[in-house]
């Protein structure tokens, strides 16, 4: 549905995509993730037919981004990172004044605006002026706003933003919802967690390239064989912590009262040997164990890794 | 209106408030006021006499003022319209939707123009009470109506480009009146300039220069009170005077809206960054 390749952007002496490539199939809810700074906002906003890109291709349903930019908008159903709303309209006038921006006909509009509404939980603002909603609200009239055209495609840029916990929650329900109404969706968030349980598939983005993508288990797992271990100590942690700061393979400890939490890049029996060194050193261990990784941690490894940790 | 989503909108948004009537009501008050005030004083002064110097005075004094006016407001109007929505990052939704830059410039353009425009339709009346008092013809005023929408149309696609290049609305305003005052100033202080350095030494008339003539008839004021009946520089171009000014303004503002679109395209322009 979407795909894109080898796509580069330049702004300035700044690279923001340095060939990116991505394939997202049709009805997918796909998660993309990656640092500040690492391209997401420019890929979507490319998508979106804001900008044009310096190199490379990008397709969505087969019609190209760059030259077939009036079928693609028909297509796609953008949310920017930052956006504001009019003074002095209504929420009702809103969407009217979008529906008609998108040529759709007067008939029947009354129906699709309440059914917009109604699906982002605005079914009783109708008459509000949109710059006098809360942050939530208009994040969601966002939301109904490009979904206005029916579009196949819908591209969330961090939708879940400076929302409360139950704002995002509400919002991660809402994206669920069209998920399985069968919209393809490419949303980027920084709250990783909640990316990992609505999405099917994701990708890791990281200096304008992607690192890893498949479905969340597969990403999970991945990040070149890093494995996160967990030692318990009998009394504070954080004297451990510092000594395996200084071996080798460790990467990104964290101590926790008397837990700490640590990246372990060598091998097994290397990871045998850093027990008996914690245990020797005087330790009292509890426990000593690895755990299944989240996307948060896969995220810290497969970034960690690219900046040469 | 119904053809073009952004001006309907922007229609709503302007004129849904008090403020917009309450400012056109103060005005046609002071003007219309001012006029009848003058006509009362002079026909005090000696009741019963036809003086047609004063209608002549009033009609003259009146016109300049709207035509400044015209070129204060109408430069403020339209020099926010695009670079504010950049600001209000508002651009971005618009420019994804299946309307055309084109269609967007418009939008905009018309709707802050139709403020100025409503004022000056909203003056006709006083106008006939001037002409009422002769010295003037139906079809003077007629040209002088038609000399405003050129100029206004003219302002307000330089104040459209300015908004469309600069990203911040602060730059646009600043850089629009600037143009503004060149086109209503410096063309004609330009003109006397090269006249003047043009000029054959001593006593007598010197032909005027091509150029010094271009800028006359380029210059608003001047264009005004020709229509008015006054004389100018001696002009020996093919066009007539109204001729010149009509073709070139309207050229530059076709141009400056097109322009304008394009900086809206995908890629088009500096100001086109959606980092806004
Ligand atoms: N209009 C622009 N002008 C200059 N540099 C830009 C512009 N847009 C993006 N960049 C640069 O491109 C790079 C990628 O930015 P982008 O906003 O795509 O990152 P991001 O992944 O969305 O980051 P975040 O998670 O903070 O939103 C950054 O280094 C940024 O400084
Ligand atoms: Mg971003």
């Amino acid at each position: 549905m979407i795909s894109i390749s080898e796509m580069t952007k330049r702004f300035g002496r700044t690279t923001a995509l340095d060939g990116m490539s991505l394939e997202v199939e049709k009805g997918a809810v796909f998660g993309l993730i990656g640092p500040n700074g690492a391209g997401k906002t420019t890929v979507m906003s490319i998508l979106a037919t804001l900008q044009l890109p310096d190199g490379g291709r990008a397709t969505i349903s087969g019609r190209d981004v760059t030259s077939d930019i009036e079928e693609v908008r028909g297509l796609v159903g953008y949310m920017p990172d930052f956006f504001g709303v009019y003074d002095g309209l209504k929420v009702y006038e809103y969407l009217d004044f979008f529906a008609s921006a998108y040529h759709l006909p007067e008939k029947g509009r009354d129906r699709l605006i309440g059914g917009l509404l109604e699906l982002v939980n605005l079914g009783d603002k109708e008459d509000f002026y949109v710059d006098l909603l809360s942050r939530g609200m208009k994040q969601r009239l966002a939301l109904a706003r490009c979904l206005v055209h029916d579009p196949e495609v819908l591209i969330l840029d961090e939708p879940a933003s400076g929302l409360d916990p139950r704002a995002r929650a509400e919002m991660k329900e809402i994206i669920r919802h069209l998920g399985k109404m069968g919209k393809t969706v490419l949303i980027s968030s920084h709250i990783l967690p909640e990316l990992g349980e609505i999405c099917d598939q994701v990708a890791i983005m990281e200096n304008g390239r992607v690192v890893v993508s498949g479905p969340v288990e597969e990403v999970t797992a991945a990040g070149g064989g890093s494995r996160v271990i967990v030692v318990e100590v009998a009394g504070r942690a954080g004297e451990l912590a510092l000594m395996l700061e200084e071996r080798p393979h460790t990467g990104l400890v964290e101590a926790d009262g008397r837990q700490v939490k640590f990246f372990y890049r060598g091998s097994r029996e290397d990871q045998g040997a850093l027990l008996k060194e914690i245990i020797d050193g005087g330790h009292i261990v509890i426990q000593y164990h690895e755990v299944r990784r989240n996307l948060e941690e896969a995220f810290m490894a497969v970034t960690g890794e690219v900046n040469g940790k | 209106m119904k053809g073009n989503p952004v001006l309907l909108k922007e229609m709503r948004q302007r004129f849904r408030t008090f403020k917009t009537p309450l400012i056109i009501s103060m005005y046609l008050l002071i003007t219309g006021g001012l006029c009848l005030s003058y006509i009362y004083m002079r026909w005090r002064n000696m009741p019963g006499y036809y003086q047609p110097g004063m209608s002549r005075e009033l009609f003259i004094t009146f016109s300049m003022i709207q035509l400044a006016l015209i070129a204060f407001v109408v430069p403020g109007l339209t020099s926010g319209s695009i670079s504010a929505e950049r600001e209000k990052q508002t651009l971005n939704v618009l420019l994804v939707t299946r309307l055309k830059p084109l269609g967007i410039v418009l939008g905009k353009m018309i709707s802050s123009c139709s403020f100025m425009v409503i004022i000056l339709l909203a003056t006709l009346p006083l106008y006939n009470i001037i002409i009422l008092y002769g010295g003037f013809s139906p079809g003077q005023l007629a040209g002088v109506f038609i000399f405003y929408l050129v100029t206004l149309i003219a302002f307000g696609s330089v104040g459209m480009a300015c908004s469309a290049f600069f990203k911040k609305t602060g730059a646009s305003v600043v850089v629009s009146y600037i143009i503004v005052l060149t086109i209503m100033a410096g063309t004609i202080l330009l003109g006397a300039f090269i006249y003047e350095v043009t000029r054959v030494p001593g006593p007598g008339s010197s032909p005027t220069p091509l150029i010094s003539q271009i800028l006359q008839d380029l210059n608003p004021p001047m264009v005004m009170l020709r229509i008015l009946g006054e004389t100018g520089m001696a002009r020996s171009l093919g066009l007539p005077y109204w001729g010149v000014y009509t073709i070139f303004y309207l050229l530059l503002s076709v141009l400056l809206v097109w322009w304008s679109a394009r900086q809206l395209r995908p890629g088009g322009g500096k100001g086109m960054t959606w980092r806004q």
